[in-house]
């Protein structure tokens, strides 16, 4: 359907002042030619274009509006909140461990990141970030790595998709899905895992994890080759992304972008190497960059950042092998979660030992398992700021505690928020196709920009 | 920045000067001014032992952050073991009132790098002439967090960005806090800033008061701001003097209120859940 609307009756509740000039083109598909026939009548090249928000190339609910002359961008602009459900506020209303399960939501591509932004900060905040346990944080490092291989194969996996590569797109969620089993073995879920948690991470490793995990390991180094091969060197999608979403080491650092955006500049910025937490200076990896400062550089980053989380998962399975029985969680027993979760034949989470535990044999125990549960641990007054190197740049939790249970505020500094301000500077000047092309290398997740 | 601009948050700045000089009782112990009106504020002096000794168990005494500092910051005040005003609480607890005390100033040293940036930036504003900016340094938990006057942010951003011994090249962000206990400066405007050439991560701190959420915007130093300034505005009602373009970001355009205030209700209905009926989260009782 086609309507070329006048502005007194388009839209009741916006102001007169809203409209410019010019006609209004709902188009709803199918129906080019009366665009085009409607638009011919007007001398005017200039075409303001509304992509989205709901439009498969943009990522979720990206909402675009173009300013185009002819096939040229002239401007881009961004509406962004159509998926804003509150988590910041939601988490002031649950306890410190339940935030846990509100931020895992909150970018759903790298859940176990935003948990350890979150876990980070609560623990400065805490005063314990020496006393995690080796296992804890070895078990972090190696979720937080295949979460890094899994979010970058849905990265080059839509980007392939979003410029016509529909096999890069199905072999990437091919592989994604052999991340998530191990996810859903480790953890029990897919996503959402809610799985690290301030203090440690919620359960030990079951049997047989490692196993898979190295499974995982083999097989993925036949098939990374794959994208190479697929990708690298052709000359299709070298044309598509070569020079396109172009922004140099200033730009980065003005507009605040981090990640594969930023190290596309040849900047070898990585809060892995820089500012090393949870030992990640003892494991050995490369940081990778690149020297063209487009989308092409920043799909060839996250490739071979894939290659180096690999040999990070390696190198964390090895220590893993040798943890066995561990603990995973810190010894204070005011702040560790006391159960090791296992589910029983009913399909409920339950421990027997654990009941077995605080009903008979320890009122301590019991106690502990009472106010942990019901009201959760306190937290010293103060703010801290956690920062994780996430797939897609610096990702940092401010938490503020005002000496309660309860968050008295985290807010999230979220990678994508901040990279998807580029948008504009990356896009403006070229033509439509490659809008989405810049869109793509910047690799939004619109659950974690809005929140 | 435009000139009304500039005049109001300057009018805005003397009366959160006016409002600190009178918190800073808070500093020496005992005397207390400030009566409260409505019985949020705190009564007694946060350092007094008698509210740490009436504390139950399983509660943290308020923390003594390390590193020299000497004085504590109030914002509020807690009421009952667990939160629950009325007869909700049958712990006997009811009655209980502590402090809200967040770590405050503190003295030299402060360690590390933190003495540097303080010199470097205290210096390098002598010299662009700019008054009295920094109003204290809190150390906490190993990070710095510059409290700064409103009327000069923008210069010591600048400061912080251009001057190569401090070099701040990176503004990771600006978040929002609401204190309204915390009075005449309800609003906070938090800001993290990196330094990738010398490796420091630096907070700088503004309050405003409710009353007058006016902040200079930093977006003509710090482009990155943009978006973040918006976030705060729409979610705090801070109003970023000079913004380019200071409208909602993630509600509608034509929301009610500001979402994250402390006095804006979560909402929510109950939920039926296996029989049982399950309040909405912030009508649930609270053990904060």
């Amino acid at each position: 359907m086609t309507s070329t609307q006048d502005a007194e009756r388009a839209d009741p509740y916006a102001q007169q002042s809203d409209y410019r000039s010019g006609p209004v083109f709902t188009v709803t598909g199918q129906d080019w030619d009366s665009v085009v026939s409607g638009a011919a009548e007007h001398d005017s090249e200039r075409v303001v274009v509304n992509m989205g928000p709901q439009h498969p190339s943009t990522h979720g609910v990206l909402r675009l509006i173009l300013e185009l002359e002819g096939e040229t961008v002239t401007e881009a602009r961004c509406g962004i909140g159509y998926l804003h459900t509150g988590i910041e506020k939601n988490m002031e209303y649950r306890n410190w461990v339940q935030g846990t399960t509100f931020c895992t939501r909150m970018d759903y591509l790298a859940p176990f990141h935003y948990e350890a932004a979150y876990a980070r900060g609560v623990e400065r905040l805490l005063g314990i970030e020496a006393d995690i346990p080796d296992k804890a944080l070895v078990m972090r490092v190696l979720l937080m790595e295949l979460n890094r291989i899994s979010s970058h194969l849905v990265a080059i996996a839509t980007g392939g998709m979003e410029i016509g590569a529909l096999t890069v797109m199905t072999i990437g969620f091919r592989e994604r899905e052999l991340v998530l089993d191990l996810f859903e073995l480790v953890t029990g879920l897919r996503m959402n895992h809610a799985f690290i948690r301030p203090g440690g991470v919620a359960q030990d490793l079951p049997p047989g994890a490692l196993e898979s995990i190295r499974e995982f390991v083999k097989l993925m180094k036949r098939r990374l080759p794959e994208y190479a091969a697929f990708c690298n060197a052709n000359p299709v999608f070298k044309g598509r992304l070569g020079g396109v979403g172009h922004l140099d080491l200033a730009g980065c650092l003005a507009l605040g972008a981090t990640g594969p955006v930023l190290r596309a500049t040849g900047y070898p910025w990585d809060l892995r190497r820089t500012q090393p937490y949870w030992g990640y200076d003892s494991y050995d990896f490369d940081v990778v960059t690149w020297d063209t400062a487009d989308s092409y550089g920043r799909f060839r980053i996250r490739l071979e950042e894939m290659w180096q989380s690999l040999r990070i998962v390696e190198q964390s399975a090895d220590r893993l092998a040798e943890l066995e029985g561990a603990p995973v969680i810190v010894a204070d027993k005011k702040i560790a979660w006391p159960a090791q979760l296992a589910v029983g034949s009913d399909g409920m989470g339950n421990s027997l030992d654990h009941i077995k535990h605080i009903m008979g044999e320890s009122m301590e125990a019991l106690i502990h398992h009472f106010k942990l549960v019901t009201e959760g641990f306190r937290v010293p007054a103060g703010q801290a700021y956690g920062t994780v190197e996430s797939p897609r740049g610096e990702l940092a939790c401010h938490v503020v505690s005002d000496g309660g249970t309860r968050p008295y505020r985290a807010h999230f500094r979220d990678p994508s928020f901040v990279n998807l301000q580029c948008t504009s500077v990356m896009s403006e000047g070229g033509q439509v196709a490659d809008v989405i092309v810049a869109v793509a290398s910047i690799d939004p997740v619109m659950g974690g920009v809005d929140r | 920045m435009t000139a009304p601009a500039d005049d109001s948050s300057e009018r805005g700045h003397s009366e959160a000067e006016r409002r600190l000089h009178e918190r800073t009782r808070s500093d020496d112990a005992g005397t207390s001014p400030d009566e409260p009106e409505t019985g949020t504020t705190p009564r007694g002096p946060e350092r007094d032992l008698g509210v740490r000794e009436q504390m139950p168990e399983n509660t943290v005494a308020p923390v003594d952050p390390g590193g020299g500092a000497a004085t504590f910051e109030v914002v509020g005040v807690r009421e009952g073991m667990f939160g629950v005003d009325g007869t909700g609480d049958t712990s006997g607890y009811g009655g209980l009132r502590r402090p809200v005390v967040m770590p405050g100033a503190t003295q030299r040293p402060f360690g590390g790098w933190f003495d540097e940036v303080a010199d470097q930036l205290a210096s390098g504003l002598r010299q662009t002439g700019t008054g009295d900016v920094v109003e204290r340094v809190v150390v906490d938990r190993g990070e710095m967090t510059v409290h700064v006057r409103r009327g000069h942010l923008l210069a010591t951003v600048r400061q912080l960005r251009d001057d190569a011994a401090l070099r701040f090249e990176f503004c990771s962000g600006v978040s929002g806090v609401h204190y309204p206990g915390d009075r005449g400066r309800e609003l906070h405007a938090v800001y993290h800033l990196l330094s990738m050439t010398h490796n420091r991560r630096l907070r700088l701190e503004v309050s405003v008061p409710d009353a007058d959420p006016h902040i200079p915007s930093v977006v003509s130093v710090y482009p990155t701001a943009d978006w973040h300034e918006r976030e705060t505005y729409d979610f705090f009602g801070i109003i970023f003097d000079g913004h380019p373009a200071l409208t909602r970001i993630m509600m509608p355009d034509d929301w009610p209120g500001h979402p994250q205030r402390k006095d804006y209700p979560l909402g929510g209905i109950p939920v039926e859940y296996k029989g049982a009926t399950i309040p909405p989260p912030d009508t649930r009782r609270a053990y904060s």
